[in-house]
């Protein structure tokens, strides 16, 4: 029996022994001076666990009693986890070098987290989905604060620490209150006892904590106030990681939770959702306007962006789930190139993050302009580029869903929102003169950066099936 | 009133009132002093319930581990108590209001709270049964057999929490003697000393 | 007569007379065990010890208790006094506890728990508060520096202590002291005990119980050289006797856990000969004489040294023979020498 369990939980198994290995192996010889081996190898194992979770899953199964569920849902969100993690690892090696933190445990904690992420998404326990989100999230803190001689990187680490603590509270007193009507911590379980579709009222407070903490984790308003902050204080590979992986995983644990645990009561929390996605969109718009910092920006799109994948998960049905995923998908593309280009941007050899010094960017470096440019007419969703289409299957996801509502809102927030990405494109191409930026790129970061943008147009023809995987992934999670 | 219930009664004061005590002593020392009593009386009521093993790692972890180090640094910090407890004076109204409201929505809970059908049956069903196994060894059969991927996932995250401590707080300072064992047990007389021939009345 | 032993009174009677002979079997070892620890160190040292009250010295030990009772007691202007008073009543009354399950033969036993073992442990594990307690409320340097020393040298044995007992316990499937003695029981008598299958543990055992009980060479806490001595220092008569009566019955339990441990509690160590309570007094006797010669014999630690060797040499060491015993209890390696499961494995 343990055996079966075991091979169903392998690439979990193998990313977590190999941390532990590569955290010996650099403890016994040359400690900080492996730090580039290291990540490499944990890149690379990242990238073909990523890659045979794609080629090799196939149906479902579950292991340990229901607490672990590898279906076609959880290995799509593994292989994005996955492999946007092993991206912004290579990403970040130059620029962690050059801030003098490049320290060998850097990979091993974002090893460490990506395991927990990839359990997060196959949860099928209450407590399985504790110990999971509380492995990323510790690890999370932990990196947040790397730059320890750094004062805003200590605060980001401290804040995030604070506040996601809390936030697991909120999240544990929501499961037992769960586990208190329900009588198990299993999904399956706790669907059985609300087969009948009625919501007891003692369900329905625990179901509010839960998705409260949950909320926290992809930093949807009103639970957001952490991540401007923790987003800027943090070093930016730091930054472009969270940005990624994590929120992949917090949302899918979010549709995990919503479909196994309360699928038969979507009445009872679509609204909740609802309500979280409209807020976090308008004030994602609305607050990011005033931010001269793109790492602050950043993190304001972030926090719109999940509005909107969240509105795939409020419509409640399958196709709102596989818009949410290809949502996801297209979005930490997105990210990872405009992070590619954020780690490269620096001025007299120091890392600058203020946006003033991209005017007349588009003299200096015409190729990456045209890159950033498209990045960020997708980050906006103007048609021709794919993250349109992303936001197209959102909104059609919540017209189908009789939340036209909550469809025109988005369409709203989304006009607002265009505003900062393309003032961005008008500093480049349009600004005056300033004291510019350089941006010395490595292959890695360039790669990056001009492959995310080709893909956001050359998607367009059929986003790379992409479609048509994500709904096959829904119908394992919602039926 | 039978010894069993006088007992638990006694226990359970005594929680109480260390518990109360622990918030309202004014010196810090004294209330973690009388948290270990909270802790101690704690396993007691474990006892009383017939699992001496939970009972006896509360004692072992709690009071003999984890309230050590908690004495220990409220004995070395330097926090001058009276002004933390202004500052929260401050925020008290706060605070109380956002007591309250989750106070009186626990009660609302717990006036209208009931358990699923099947709850009963769901949580005897994760158990073994008491009858059969001794509850230390239906404890180890639950945590390393059925539950053997949380525990292990806690064990992941004690590690992060480990790595997490060295990567935020170690530091290498250089210029420091330490002893090295090896080196130590090495060295013999001839390397250690010299011996010169110092001829009367010249000096080295 | 026998009737009325079976009522809720009769059993109380019972249980408080077999505590009291308990007590009084403690008290009166305690009171010969310090004579008997300054004999040893006065012969090592080529000395004749105490040798005037009493027939070669034997009430030396009254003589001292019967002065220190009846001095006054001095309480420090600036102590805490009730936390100054409450730790050597702690320090005595939890070395005096862990005694209620220690059986001296195969049914002579106060309290035959389950747990039996956890419950020592516990016990022992709680005795650190005497010492910090003390050193902290006599509001005064080398007490506190002294508490603070014995704390983290405590905490940090104890971890290797639990993991040599977690040994133990995996060989025998039972946290029962009656269990793991009578998994000594064969009809080799002394090849039988658990002293050579684990054998590694017996000595780092015997040096962790040195540390855990603040003897040389690891009495550090109380170092006379360094901290005139140590938490100690605020105390004189009675609190100071409690103290001290309540350190040498720490010691004296010690002797007692290895006896049942590993040295096969009260069976009889030659086939033929029958097994009984005299046999366990024998044991613990041998033991605190051992403690007894390494008081006289060993230099003290230093403070760094004693950290390294609990954390990097003990602590890994033990941790790797848990490891090592789970698969030879698990496999029957080594024919069975380390599985003798007393309940059904």
């Amino acid at each position: 029996m343990i055996s079966a369990d075991l091979n169903i939980v392998l690439p979990e198994l193998i990313l977590a022994v190999y941390a532990m290995g590569a955290l010996m192996f650099a403890v016994y010889t040359g400690k900080d001076a492996t730090a580039p081996l290291i990540l490499g190898s944990t890149a690379a194992l990242m990238a073909a666990l990523g890659v045979w979770i794609a080629i090799s899953g196939s149906g479902a199964a579950t292991a340990f009693g229901g607490a672990f569920i590898d279906d076609g849902f959880s290995r799509f969100a593994k292989v994005i986890i996955l492999l946007s993690a092993a991206a912004i690892l290579l990403m970040s090696q130059s620029y962690m070098e050059r801030i003098g933190i490049l320290k060998f445990e850097y990979p091993i904690l974002i090893a460490l987290a990506t395991v927990g992420m990839m359990m997060m998404v196959s949860a099928g326990d209450l407590m399985a989905l504790y110990m999971g989100l509380e492995l990323q999230s510790l690890s999370l803190y932990v990196i947040a604060a790397l730059h320890r001689d750094d004062q805003r990187s200590t605060e980001a680490g401290l804040k995030y620490f604070v506040l996601g603590a809390l936030s697991s509270g909120l999240l544990l007193y929501g499961a037992s209150l769960t586990y208190g009507y329900a009588g198990t911590t299993l999904f399956s379980g706790i669907l059985e006892t609300i087969s009948d579709g009625k919501m007891p009222i003692g369900l329905l407070l625990g179901l509010v904590f839960l998705f409260a903490g949950l909320a926290f984790k992809v930093s949807a308003a009103p639970f957001h106030m952490w991540t401007p902050d923790v987003y800027e204080g943090s070093p930016t590979p730091v930054t472009a990681f969270f940005a990624t992986a994590p929120k992949v995983a917090a949302m899918a644990l979010f549709a995990r939770v919503a479909h196994d645990a309360f699928g038969t009561v979507t009445a009872d929390w679509t609204q909740i959702i609802a309500l979280l996605s409209v807020v976090s969109m308008f004030l994602g718009a609305i607050a990011a306007i005033g931010q001269r910092d793109i790492k602050r920006l950043m993190a304001y799109s972030s926090i719109a962006h999940m509005g909107f994948a969240l509105m795939g998960l409020a419509a409640g049905t399958m196709f709102g789930i596989q818009a949410m995923l290809i949502y996801l998908a297209i979005y930490v593309v997105m990210n990872i190139g405009t992070f590619a280009f954020i780690l490269s941007m620096e001025r007299d050899g120091q890392p600058v993050t203020d946006i003033d010094g991209l005017h007349q960017y588009s003299k200096a470096e015409p190729l990456k302009a045209l890159a950033l440019l498209v990045l960020m007419f997708s980050l906006a969703g103007v048609p021709p580029m794919v993250g349109f289409f992303g936001k197209f299957y959102v909104l059609q996801a919540a017209v189908d869903a009789d939340l036209a509502w909550l469809a025109v809102a988005g369409v709203i927030a989304s006009v607002i929102g265009a505003f900062y990405y393309l003032r961005i494109v008008y500093f480049m191409y349009f600004g005056e003169e300033r004291d510019a930026i350089q941006t010395p790129m490595n292959a890695y970061n360039w790669a990056a950066l001009v492959g995310a943008a080709v893909i956001m147009v050359a998607g367009v023809v059929n986003l790379f099936g992409v479609e048509a995987l994500a709904a096959a992934a829904a119908e394992t999670l919602v039926n | 009133m039978t010894l069993a219930v006088f007992t638990f009664y006694v226990f359970s004061t005594i929680v109480i009132l260390a518990g109360l005590l622990t918030v309202l002593s004014r010196n810090p020392v004294h209330s973690v002093l009388w948290l270990i009593l909270a802790f101690f009386t704690s396993a007691g009521l474990f006892v009383l319930l017939g699992a001496e093993f939970v009972a006896m790692l509360l004692v072992i972890v709690y009071v003999g581990a984890v309230a050590v180090l908690f004495l220990f640094v409220v004995m070395m910090l330097d926090v001058d108590f009276a002004e933390l407890k202004a500052e929260m004076a401050r925020f008290m109204p706060v605070a109380m209001l956002i007591g309250v409201v989750l106070l009186m929505e626990l009660g609302l809970v717990f006036g209208v709270w009931n358990f699923a059908d099947q709850a009963g049956d769901l949580r005897q069903a994760v158990t073994p049964s008491l009858s059969e196994a001794h509850n230390t060894q239906a404890l180890g059969e639950i945590v390393y057999t059925q539950y053997i991927y949380l525990f292990q996932a806690a064990g992941l995250i004690l590690l992060v929490a480990m790595i997490g401590a060295i990567v935020l707080t170690l530091r290498h300072r250089p210029n420091i003697k330490r002893q090295n064992i090896v080196a130590q047990i090495n060295r013999d007389p001839a390397q250690a000393m010299e011996l010169k021939n110092v001829k009367p009345g010249q000096g080295l | 007569m026998t009737e009325f032993f079976a009522t809720n009174l009769g059993i109380a009677l019972i249980i408080i007379a077999q505590s009291l002979a308990l007590i009084a079997f403690v008290m009166i070892s305690l009171l010969f065990l310090v004579y008997g620890d300054r004999k040893i160190w006065a012969a090592v040292q080529m000395r004749r010890g105490p040798n005037v009250v009493g027939a070669w010295g034997l009430l030396q030990s009254v003589a001292d208790a019967m002065k220190y009772v009846f001095k006054e007691i001095v309480i420090p202007a600036g102590a805490d006094k009730t936390v100054f008073m409450l730790a050597p009543m702690m320090s005595f009354v939890l070395a005096i506890l862990a005694w209620a399950v220690i059986p001296f033969n195969d049914t002579w036993v106060l309290a035959n728990l389950n747990v039996a073992i956890l419950y020592v442990f516990a016990i022992s594990s709680l005795e650190v508060y005497g010492v910090i307690m003390g050193g902290w409320a006599s509001n005064s340097k080398y007490p506190f520096l002294g508490s603070l020393r014995s704390a983290a040298q405590m905490i940090s044995y104890e971890v290797s202590i639990g993991l040599i007992i977690i040994g133990v316990i995996l060989s025998t499937g039972s946290l029962n002291f009656g269990d793991i003695v009578r998994a000594q029981d064969g009809d080799w008598g002394i090849f039988n005990w658990y002293l050579w299958p684990h054998l590694p543990m017996v000595v780092l055992f015997f040096v962790s119980a040195l540390a855990e009980t603040n003897r040389p060479p690891f009495d550090l806490p109380e170092a006379e050289s360094e901290l005139v001595a140590g938490y100690q220092v605020e105390y004189s008569s009675t609190p100071f006797l409690l103290f001290m009566a309540g350190e040498y019955i720490a010691i004296f339990l010690m002797c007692a856990l290895i006896t049942l441990l590993f040295f096969g509690g009260w069976l009889s160590p030659i086939p033929g000969l029958p097994d009984g309570a005299l046999w366990m007094v024998a044991k613990m006797g041998f033991f605190f004489f051992l403690f007894a010669m390494v008081k006289a014999i060993v230099p003290r630690y230093r403070y760094d040294q004693l950290m390294r060797l609990g954390w990097k040499v003990f602590l890994p060491f033990s941790l790797a023979w848990v490891t090592f015993v789970a698969f030879a209890a698990q496999f029957g390696w080594f024919w069975g020498g380390y599985a003798r499961w007393a309940v059904g494995g």
